[in-house]
């Protein structure tokens, strides 16, 4: 398995995703001779995983079943060990897609917090491209490049320790995106404006106060970038259930009305933070 | 500095490329001496040939692209200014000039920027504004006055929000922060082997190749004679992409799962790359027919939904001119010899992909139609492998939930997720921050999930996984039906 590119069979050293029930999984590293305790059992890696294909149901100890899912950076996100507030999937669609993200492209990011979003940057620029990215933090950093080592991912991604809004990001006019989610973001405008290709490129800056965004509009605007645009994507989930309603007593008919519906969920996420795009060009 | 940019990042003759005037976006065709109208204005493209991609415009009165410099910005001193808008009076009569005094500097050739001068000028209450209402006043007036162009590179970021914009329903009304959402909930990627079926004009199609980078391959499943995929040519991949990139018709899928297929009867002669007539997407008033390219631009959406030259008026191609053209001079011999070998291809070819589809080990299926997503799912998903993720769009969310629960009864899928994205724009400016006036009111729906191997029974499990879910609501229900 790859976190770039899918495998057939679990294999020994493999990073894999134990499914037990809606909404409820975690990551396992595969291991010959390890053990895996579940709340259905336990797992035997190198009976149970090891040479099975993924997505097979495996009966741990007391009974109980699990999948074992390959890992993709979705299911990663959702699982990983948080060690700051991460980007969730919906942001990383969008932001994947605004910045213009593809295989080849050269990406900076800063800051790397758990690596949620580097994972699927990664993917999306494999085989061809790169992904730079700064953390200020000397343990969130060492422990990003472990994970990247760990998921067979390192050739593609460049960890630096400093502070970007100090030091930049380490290269000039390599790049064809850069991605800034730091508590002072027009701090580092100029710097990501050197890391980005002279022929331009795109840049996007995610905050989650309004004073944090107005003053990396005027910072961009400042350095010269065009096409500024601030967006917010929230996601809706909706649970379907067949609903059945009581039709009321009048005097005359009775008995349940059944319909299927979409109920959303009791709570949604209102608010993660306010997506700023904007693009270097030499115009 | 232009000068060393790349020969990749300049504009080609032939190249696609997408006009772009603040935030409305038009798909173009680099050809000579081709007179193109986007947003009121006919203009040739001669001139961008050679420009680097982001050149700005402006049109010459000769109807030439004239780049622009980057005008240095008026610098802010101290105008004069009001306090508040309670003496300000809408009488209609504030600003001097008339409409033909406007239209006498225009035909003189003054500038833009000049024009707008002169109308800041003659207007008795632009001094009583408040600053902000200046700001506001002149960048509406340049809006209007200064019009520039700028000749952009397509990609999806740019073609699916000029598809939303103009022509949603050739695209099933999918907003591109949903389609972002299926690229990544797809996990599209270089290496993968996907299977599409969209009817959203290869715009999906197009937005999944580029995701891919030409590595891998892509099935696209097509209803009918042929596949759409006017989008895609949009995007300007090199030849290479093409390679990879299959397609086998829907009508022949029950053969293909049940094991009957043959490639003996091809569904009827496919147009590929050329503007087919496209079946009615479903709501009344969208017959689209193919039709030359007619003079008349409408701006509003509403009037062009119900515009049957749609396809002409975003795509400006003249595909469908050239092969005409071709057709005719050829001589019947050899045409009758190129189209049996055509079909020798195609069947060669369909037999190829059959074999591809046989395999079972797709890495995962994007479906976004007009159709009913419930059949298309269930019988596709036999081509995906285990543990791959599968997305579909529906711009209505009911047919979703059937399908949800279609898929719960057959099982082999874990993971389902009903979901929809709400996308805010924000105006940021100094003391002016808000949410925008208007908002998309939908974006389509989503249904997305993880394959799983496929469960010969019914078993415990997949009715477990179903208790698992429903536990809170099962007990309200249960105090329902005591009450009947």
């Amino acid at each position: 398995m790859s976190f770039v590119e899918y495998g057939d069979t679990i294999k020994d050293g493999d990073t894999a995703i134990v499914f037990l029930g809606h909404e409820s999984m975690f990551p396992v590293k595969v291991q010959h001779g390890s053990k895996t305790q579940t709340k259905y059992g336990v797992i035997r890696h190198s009976t149970d995983l090891i040479g099975k294909r993924y997505g097979s149901k495996v009966t741990c100890s007391k009974g109980g079943w699990v999948f074992i899912l390959h890992p993709t950076p979705e299911l990663w996100t959702m699982n990983l060990p948080h060690r700051t507030q991460i980007l969730y999937s919906t942001d990383i669609s969008l932001i994947t897609m605004m910045l213009e993200l593809k295989p080849g492209s050269i990406v900076c990011e800063s800051g790397t917090g758990s690596g949620s979003l580097s994972h699927a940057i990664i993917r999306t620029v494999a085989p061809t491209g790169h992904l730079y990215t700064v953390e200020f933090h000397q343990q969130r950093a060492e422990k990003a490049k472990e994970e990247f080592q760990e998921h067979k991912v390192e050739h593609l991604v460049t960890v630096k320790n400093q502070d970007v809004c100090k030091n930049g990001f380490g290269v000039s006019n390599v790049a064809d995106a850069v991605f800034l989610d730091i508590p002072s973001p027009w701090e580092a405008i100029g710097h990501a404006k050197s890391a980005l290709k002279i022929e331009g490129g795109r840049i996007c800056s995610f905050s989650p106060c309004i004073e944090q965004v107005q003053r990396t509009c005027l910072a961009m605007e400042e350095h010269g970038f065009t096409e500024m645009n601030t967006l917010e994507i929230l996601l809706r989930v909706y649970n379907v259930r067949t609903i059945s309603l009581q039709i009321p007593d009048l005097g005359k008919a009775q008995g349940t009305a059944q319909f299927k519906s979409g109920v959303p969920l009791k709570e949604m996420v209102g608010h993660t933070g306010y997506l700023t795009f904007a693009t270097k060009s030499l115009f | 500095m232009e000068e060393s940019v790349k020969p990749g990042l300049r504009i080609r003759e032939g190249d696609c490329v997408v006009l772009k005037r603040d935030e409305v976006f038009k798909a173009v065709l680099v050809l000579r001496r081709r007179k193109v109208i986007f947003e009121k204005q006919w203009f040739y493209l001669d001139n961008a040939i050679g420009r680097v991609y982001g050149t700005t415009f402006e049109v010459s009165s000769g109807g030439n692209l004239q780049p622009k410099e980057k005008m240095e910005e008026t610098t802010t001193e101290t105008k004069e200014a009001g306090t508040d808008n309670r003496n300000i009076v809408d009488d209609g009569k504030s600003q001097k000039l008339t409409h033909d005094d406007i239209k006498a500097l225009k035909d003189k050739g003054i500038k833009g920027q000049e024009i707008v001068q002169q109308l800041i000028e003659n207007s008795t209450t632009f001094r009583g504004k408040t600053e902000f209402a200046q700001d506001k006043y002149i960048k509406k007036k340049k809006k209007k006055y200064e019009a520039v162009i700028t000749i952009v590179k397509p990609s999806t970021r740019i073609l699916s929000t000029m598809y939303y914009a103009r022509e949603p329903g050739k695209i099933n009304h999918l907003r591109y922060d949903t389609l972002a959402q299926m690229l990544t909930l797809g996990n599209i990627r270089a290496g993968n082997k996907m299977i599409v079926m969209e009817t959203c004009a290869g715009l999906v199609l197009g937005a999944i190749m580029e995701r891919m980078g030409g590595y891998g391959s892509v099935i696209q499943m097509y209803p009918g004679g042929g596949p759409v995929r006017a989008a895609t040519s949009c995007f300007g991949f090199p030849e290479s992409f093409f390679n990879t990139l299959y397609e086998f018709p829907l009508s022949k899928v029950d053969s293909l799962v049940s094991g009957t297929f043959s490639s003996e009867t091809l569904p009827s002669e496919p147009e590929y790359n050329v503007p087919v007539e496209e079946e009615s997407n479903g709501s009344l008033d969208e017959k689209q027919t193919l039709t030359q390219e007619t003079e008349e631009e409408s701006s509003t959406e509403a009037v062009m939904e119900s515009n049957e030259t749609e396809e002409q008026e975003t795509m400006d191609l003249v595909a469908e001119d050239t092969e005409y053209k071709e057709t005719k001079e050829k001589g019947n011999k050899e045409n009758i010899r190129e189209k049996q070998r055509k079909q020798q291809e195609r069947r060669r070819k369909l037999v190829e992909t059959a074999a591809l589809l046989e395999q079972k080990n797709a890495d995962g299926l994007i479906v976004a139609s007009r159709f009913h997503p419930t059949p298309l799912l269930l019988s596709l998903l036999e081509f995906v492998a285990p543990s791959r993720p599968f997305v579909v769009y529906c711009q209505y969310k009911e047919p979703l939930l059937e399908c949800y629960t279609k898929l719960r009864e057959k099982g082999g899928v874990i993971n389902l997720k009903l979901s929809e994205t709400w996308l805010r724009n924000y105006q940021v400016l100094p003391d002016r921050s808000h949410p925008k006036l208007t908002m998309s009111g939908g974006g389509g729906y989503l249904l997305s999930g993880i394959t799983v191997t496929a469960e010969k029974v019914q078993s415990n499990a997949s009715s477990l996984e179903a208790q698992k879910i429903e536990e809170p609501t099962s007990k309200k229900r249960k105090l329902q039906e005591l009450h009947c």
